[in-house]
């Protein structure tokens, strides 16, 4: 694994633990079908999908994370989301998609910037 | 997240249109969206406003940021919402208190460093404002003079977006760099002493002055007409206080402030080029429609110089601004109605090789390209003008003569006293120039002396004067008799006005 996918599985398994604490369930992580890969699919509290996006960085010095996220990329989570739910014959079913930033400068801290129902 | 509300003056035309800039900030992605129909100046908006706030040391929100522009179907151009903007994204975001008062109305342009740039149009924007309600104003501090014309509003201004927010959080104004001081007083480097000679041509000057006449120069090259029109404005009475504000409010939409001191009671005198385009001429634009010469020659002179040059449509143009005093320009984001009543000075030479004169020996034109070139002045435009005076060139006596002739200031008395009279004569009128007597009432109440009329009925008789020229020959004798202390104009005013109309046989 290259240095930059080692922090990204770091600060997807940060989110992991983060969601867990507010008492969501996780159902999948890197889920990949051909067209691309979702970081973490969980079910909340409230019985909602939710689909995860996990942005990682080690400083803001290139923008903020979810800058990273442009409109195509928005749009082919929203297809994935789609795709996952027909798949697991979830169809019809309430989910929403949700970015989460994680800035991790050093070993020792880190920080995680929230966000749902972003599309 | 956080919602603020800021207000700010687009315009349309010199009409000023309030505008409520609303500014949310929501959860989801980091982006930018402008709504209310903004035009490409605009739309970059978001850029340098991100810039200015980050470098001027206030943070940016990597939230989803909202920005509506209301009324949100009037179309806005500018840059001037760069400030209301970035003030209510301070706002929205708690770093300002999200509350303004008194009634404020924010303007300017901001470079990516937080500076604040001037913008067009303040004078007429802060006008607007005062309408509305406003009890102050913001803006650039290159602007503040120009905004300190409107009485009635607290002006405020300032360097840049630090100041804008240091104001807003503790109330004391940074201090800031005023460039140049206005002269109030009416100056005109030119002297109409500066010309040698000309004395039928100073008459015809100054009778046009009086009365608010159009005029056509005709002469050789090199006689003194440039030189006569450009003094025009230093014989007319000085701008009143509203006039002074209309034209400024023009100067500043049109971005001409720079050439005219701030605020100056000074006629303008607008002389575009003979190929200059229609669109130059009265106005236009495909974004923000720009006022044309017209309306920047408004309450002043336009010049056109080498008149047959100009492309007929360009001259044709001029008619709808000369007969209504207004131009209006409509584009598919609109219409737009801009002031445009000037005294209109027409020159040309005598022949296309300018050499004919005296009796023309130096011509080498033929009679027909004579008449075709005096024949691209189109009959309907020659009929509004009400004087023509062929401008010779200066004998040699003139020349040699070390007196000087009258000066503006003795000239624009004349003038003054002259326009006066004729104001308590039009007191109850809707008019106030002689040359704005309409035709009806020139036969009715503002007929000439008898001897006058017969005069005149005599050469409509010979048929040597049209209905309309009967007209303007009277409007051209009442500014005569005005000039000369005749309560009416007598014989020799109407004869005086016949040879300033139809003393050019070259039309005929």
């Amino acid at each position: 694994m290259g240095k930059n996918q080692i922090l990204g599985a770091r600060g997807e398994e940060l989110v992991a633990v983060y969601l867990e604490g507010r008492g969501y369930q996780i159902l999948e992580r890197n889920w990949r079908i051909k067209d691309g890969e979702i970081d973490l699919i969980a079910i909340s509290d409230t019985n909602i999908l939710v689909f995860i996006e996990v942005k990682t960085r080690t400083s803001n010095a290139f923008g903020h994370p979810l800058e990273a996220i442009t409109k195509e990329k928005a749009h082919r989570l929203q297809k994935l989301a789609l795709a996952w739910l027909v798949l697991n014959h979830r169809w019809g079913s309430d989910y929403r998609v949700d970015c989460a930033a994680v800035i991790i400068p050093s070993d020792l801290n880190y920080e995680i910037d929230y966000r749902e129902a972003v599309l | 997240m956080g919602l603020a509300l800021t207000s700010t003056v687009s315009l349309t035309g010199l009409v000023g249109n309030f505008i409520d800039v609303e500014v949310d900030i929501s959860e989801g992605l980091p982006g930018f969206t402008l709504l209310g129909l903004p035009d490409a100046a605009l739309s970059e908006s978001k850029e340098r406003v991100r810039a200015a706030i980050t470098n001027s040391g206030e943070s940016w929100s990597n939230r989803k940021v909202t920005v509506s522009l209301s009324p949100a179907w009037l179309p806005k151009s500018g840059s001037s919402f760069d400030l209301p903007i970035a003030i209510a994204l301070l706002m929205a975001q708690g770093f300002l208190p999200n509350l303004i008062e008194p009634k404020t109305v924010f303007l300017g342009e901001l470079s990516l460093d937080g500076s604040l740039r001037a913008v067009r149009g303040v004078l007429p924007a802060v006008l607007a404002a005062v309408k509305f309600g406003a009890v102050r104003v913001m803006v650039p501090a290159a602007n503040y003079l120009e905004a300190r014309c409107v009485p009635g509003v607290e002006v405020i201004a300032v360097a840049n977006l630090r100041g804008a927010a240091s104001f807003l959080r503790t109330g004391v104004v940074e201090d800031f760099l005023i460039q140049n001081q206005p002269d109030l007083l009416p100056k005109s480097q030119l002297d109409l002493c500066d010309v040698a000679g000309q004395r039928v041509a100073r008459g015809a000057l100054e009778i046009a002055a009086i009365g608010g006449h159009h005029l056509f120069f005709i002469g050789p090259p090199g006689t003194g007409k440039t030189m006569l029109a450009e003094r025009i404005p230093s014989i007319l009475p000085p701008l009143s206080l509203s006039e002074i504000l209309e034209v400024t409010a023009i100067h500043s939409v049109a971005g001409t402030l720079a050439e005219r001191d701030l605020l100056s009671a000074l006629p303008p005198f607008i002389a575009p080029h003979h190929t200059t385009t229609s669109v130059a001429m009265i106005g236009g634009g495909s974004g923000a429609i720009k006022p044309g010469a017209t309306s920047i020659a408004h309450q002043g002179v336009l010049f056109i110089d080498e008149a047959p040059e100009c492309a007929r449509g360009v001259l044709d143009s001029l008619r709808q601004p000369l007969e209504s005093g207004s131009v209006t320009i409509s584009r598919a984001i609109g219409s737009v109605t801009y002031p445009a009543k000037f005294m209109l000075v027409l020159a040309a030479n005598p022949c296309p090789c300018g050499r004919f004169s005296g009796r023309g020996r130096g011509c080498t034109c033929s009679q027909q390209s004579i008449r075709r070139y005096l024949q691209r002045l189109s009959g309907p435009l020659l009929d509004r003008i009400d004087i023509r005076v062929f401008v010779e060139p200066p004998s040699r006596a003139e020349m040699a003569s070390d007196d000087l002739g009258e000066s503006s200031a003795v000239v624009r008395e004349r003038v003054i006293l002259g326009r006066e009279v004729a104001a308590r004569r039009f007191a109850d009128e809707t008019w106030n120039l002689n040359s704005q007597i309409p035709p009806g009432q020139l036969r009715k109440r503002y007929c000439a002396s008898k001897s006058a009329m017969n005069f005149l009925h005599l050469e409509l008789d010979k048929e040597r004067l049209s209905a309309r020229g009967f007209h303007k020959v009277l409007r051209v004798a009442w500014s005569l008799a005005d000039s000369r202390g005749h309560t009416i104009p007598d014989e020799s005013d109407a004869i005086t006005a016949y040879q300033y109309r139809e003393g050019m046989e070259l039309f005929h």
